[in-house]
Parts: C-alpha cells; structure tokens; sequence
C-alpha cells in the first residue's frame, strides 16, 4: 500500500483557540478515511490545511513524498488540478452557476489541455449519466437544479479528471435523508469503481459507517481517537466518542 | 505649428518618460498587461484616451501620423485626433495607411499589409480578456501568473453549447506568444490573423483601466478555438459597393427606408486606393 497523503504534527491557532493542535493523519492510496466531531472541532480547518488552502502554524504535509505546504502556487494548482478534487459542502462554492452543466464538467478536462469540443461533450454527457442526471440537462444552468443534483453535479465535475485523492467537505450537508442516501450510495459506488482515496469531513455518523474504512474523532483540535469505523463506532474507547456514537438518532 | 503653451505632443516629458517604461516592459513581456498612470486627457473616456497617451508618447517631429476609427479616416473621432495631435505636435498626418510611420486605431486593423516602419497603437476599452468570467483582478492576474486559461474556453465552450458555433465576433481572445491571453481589442475577429507575425510593433493602450501592453514585431498570436470547432475570421460574403473588393471587412449601411443595403469596405483608405488604381492604370 502506498502512503498518499502524511501529515505529521499540525498546529493552528485562531487567536487563543486551538484550532489543530498536534495533528497527524495518513491517508493510503483507495482507503476512505473520515473525520468526524461536532462543530467547531477543527474537521474543516484540517481538511483545508491538508489541502493547501490554508498554512498552519507548525507541521508538514506531504503528498506522495511531495512537501504540499512548501510548494509554490503553480505547483499546488498543477496537483488540485490533476491529482486532487475538492467537493465544497454549498454546491455553489464548487460550481460555476452561470455556466452550463456541461460547462462546469468540462471546465476541468478544459483546463487540462482537452481542445476537442465533440469528445469534450461526450465525457461531460456520460459523466451526468454517471451522476444520475439526465444528459438532455446538460446545456441548463446549475441554478435550475435541485440541492441534490447540484452536489451531484459537483461530484461529475470534480472526478471527471480522475483524481487520486478527493477531499469532500460535509458533502450531503443541506440535503434531505432521502437525497442524502442516494448520494451517498453514489459516492460509495464512484469510490470503488475508480478506486478513488477519499478523506471525508462529516458530522454526520452514519455516513461515516458507510463510506470510511477508518475514522478520526476530533474535539476541540485534537484527534481524540482513530481506527477501523466499526471498532471506533461499535466500541468507542474515549468518552467523547462514547458521547458522539449514544447521540446518535435510531429512527 | 504648435499651440503655445503647451510641451511638444500635449503630455509633460516625466509622463511620456513613464508612459515609455511601461511600453517597455509591454513589449519585453508580449501580451501581458502593465500598469500606468493614465492622465486625463482632453476627451472623454471610450474616446480613446489610451491609445491617444500611447501615441504622444512614441511621437517625434518627423513621424507622420495616421487615425483610423473603425477603419475610416474620416469621421469624428479619427478626425479630432489627427487634429489634435496637429496642433500640440504640428506633426504631419495622412490618410495613406503606406505612408504613415504611426497609426492610431479604434476596432480595425488596416487591410495594407503594415511594414517594420510603422507601429500601430490601438485603442482599448477593456484590457482584461477574463472580464466578466472572473470579478475579482486580483484573481485574474493571478489566473494569467499560472496561465491557467481553462476558464476562456469554458466560455467558448459555452457559445458553441448554446448556439452552435463561437459568436464571439469581436474583441475575439488570442494567445501571445503561446504564453498570454490576450484581447485584441474589440477588432472584428477578421482581423485576428494579422496580429499574427505581423511585421509592425502593436502597442495597445487602456486610459480608463490603466493598462499598457504590447505585441512586438514577429510574434506568434493565435486565436482560440476548438479542434472541431475551428477559428473563423468572420465576413460578409459580398463585394464592396464602391471599389468591388471580395476580401476586406465590410461594414453594411442602410441605403433607404424599403430595406435597402449596401455593403462598402470599413478601411476607406483601402477602398479609395482601389477605387484609383484602375484610373491610374487606363491614364
């Protein structure tokens, strides 16, 4: 198994608030890892430093041997481009909405030197079929679909590259269960089929114990507990994680 | 002769000095556009405040100056210009596209292949090819740093999405030098190959947006396009009415109120060349 993502000894500090504080994190190539804790719990701050888009006050990152922290602009945009995907929790943080379905699929193949409208078209079709949207929408405006589509639709856009790593951040955030279980059906079958390594930030349990192979917990910045998803949610060992699995809802 | 009063081409020597450094770096990076302090001029923004700066600062006594306004030497703002420059340079103008070393223009190329004497100075009313797809500048500098141009053709993608082919007409996006997008200025997409390798400096100067940038003589601009959907330099499948012409850019005038047309050359220099020649020809 090669190692694709490494973070070692991550701090952050928002003024006297502990952000992250001592993180670490691997993520192999295809394992699902999710991170899981309740608001405030440094997740989304953590995926954002592991993706570069924000520096934190001490530690590293690496991505394949590559130091991520240290790179230059260029050389981050080349790997989100390339290797990496990033699924927003709005939709509309990820999406052009003033740009056509096909559009947005295409924009990345487009920004990686594809110049052939016609097979442009085609994979930006077969990914919406993928994506369970009907193809004939593929000249509407994002505006005009559902919550549900638009995730959706930011999920064909974001793998039509064939990314090697995804970060999804809250991706069935703001949609109802019903939607949020057929997504989540879809992210899982995407995963397998493409062997996909996704690092996931959710609140949300239940989808946790679906997608991940392994889970961290966090609080207040740190990781409080991690390991395989059924052993930390069947038998948590930190009162936290005790705490966060009895919260949970049984319909 | 010269206005008294005022310094030899209307700007002070310190503002030509730094309207000269920026043309400099514009033409040492092709296509990139550099900031300057565009001064107010005695015309309105939109009327060619840019181009008019870049002229008086490249301006010598012995340069002859021609203005062209949608190809025409003869309406009002290619006729203020010429006059304005007349009186604060008491420099020579022409009407002759082969005889002018300077030539100033507004959304058309002259259809005279230009030689390696004359510059050619555009006006420009937006510099920025991203405008419009992207807000921020900030972003858009930083989009043109990584020469992640993705963005340009998801809007061409977009065209031929919706009606079938590119309509972008004008103002068509090019890439310098293989290396910086570029808007050509809202030059009719027809004159889009003659950017390419030509053999005149291409100064293009944007008063109201503060930009100077530059194509220096024998660079390669290429215009976008798909591998299906080739670039077209677009015009009227007509002759011109006047000197018969079947390869210039055409504009159409309304002849009447029964819905008549004609179709006449847009460079008039061009047109009355032509219209002579076969004069000169028979005497």
């Amino acid at each position: 198994m090669t190692l694709l993502l490494e973070a070692k000894g991550l701090d952050l500090k928002f003024g006297a608030i502990a952000a992250l504080d001592d993180v670490a994190l691997d993520v192999t190539a295809g394992e699902v890892v999710a991170i899981v804790g309740e608001s405030g719990s440094g997740k989304t701050t953590l995926l954002r430093v592991l993706a570069g888009q924000m520096a934190p006050d001490a530690g590293a990152v690496h991505y394949l041997g590559r130091d991520v922290l240290g790179m230059t602009e260029a050389e981050r945009r080349r790997l989100m481009r390339m290797d990496w995907g990033f699924v927003h929790q709005n939709p509309r943080d990820g999406l052009r909405m003033g740009v056509s379905a096909g559009g947005n699929v295409g924009e990345r193949l487009m920004a990686l030197g594809a110049r052939h409208y016609g097979n442009i078209r085609d994979e930006a079709k077969a990914w919406l079929q993928r994506v369970e949207i009907d193809a004939g929408r593929i000249d509407d405006l994002p505006r005009h679909f559902s919550g549900g589509m638009q995730q959706r639709l930011q999920i064909a856009r974001t793998l039509v590259t064939r990314p090697k790593l995804v970060f999804m951040d809250e991706p069935t955030g703001g949609l109802d269960v019903s939607v949020q279980a057929r997504l989540l059906d879809l992210i899982r079958a995407l995963v397998r089929e493409l062997g996909l390594s996704v690092l996931i930030v959710t609140h949300d349990i239940a989808a946790a114990r679906l997608l991940a192979d392994r889970i961290l917990v966090m609080r207040r910045g740190q990781v409080v507990e991690q390991g395989l998803t059924d052993r930390v949610l069947d038998d948590p060992q930190h009162p936290y994680t005790q705490l966060l699995v009895s919260s949970v809802l049984a319909a | 002769m010269t206005e008294a009063g005022y310094n030899f081409a209307y700007l002070d020597e310190a503002t030509k000095r730094m309207i000269r450094r920026a043309i400099l770096k514009a033409v040492a990076i092709p296509g990139h556009q550099i900031p300057f302090g565009a001064r107010e001029m005695p015309l309105p923004y939109g009327w060619g405040t840019g181009g008019i700066q870049v002229t008086a600062s490249i301006l010598g006594p012995n340069d002859v100056l021609k203005v062209i306004d949608q190809g025409a030497d003869d309406t009002t703002n290619a006729v203020s210009i010429r006059r304005f420059f007349t009186r604060v340079a008491g420099i020579a103008t022409t009407e002759v596209t082969g005889e002018a070393s300077i030539i100033q223009t507004r959304h058309r190329i002259p259809e005279k292949p230009l030689t390696e004497n004359q510059i050619l100075v555009y006006q420009v009313p937006q510099p920025e090819p991203l405008f419009r797809l992207e807000p921020h500048r900030a972003e858009t500098r930083r989009l043109h740093a990584l020469a992640d141009y993705g963005l340009m053709h998801v809007r061409l993608y977009e065209d031929i999405a919706r009606l079938g082919h590119i309509a972008k007409a004008y103002d068509y996006p090019v890439m310098v030098n293989e290396r910086y997008l570029m808007s050509p200025s809202p030059i009719p997409a027809f004159d889009n190959p003659k950017m390419h390798q030509m053999a005149a400096l291409q100064l293009f100067g944007a008063g109201r947006e503060k930009r100077i940038y530059a194509v220096p003589p024998y660079t390669p601009v290429r215009s976008l396009d798909f591998e299906d959907h080739p670039f077209r330099p677009i015009r009227a499948p007509h002759a011109c009415a006047i000197c018969g012409s079947t390869t210039s850019y055409l504009d159409e005038l309304v002849t009447d109120d029964a819905g008549g047309r004609a179709f006449i050359c847009s460079d008039t220099d061009y047109c009355q060349e032509r219209q002579q020649a076969p004069k000169a020809a028979a005497e």
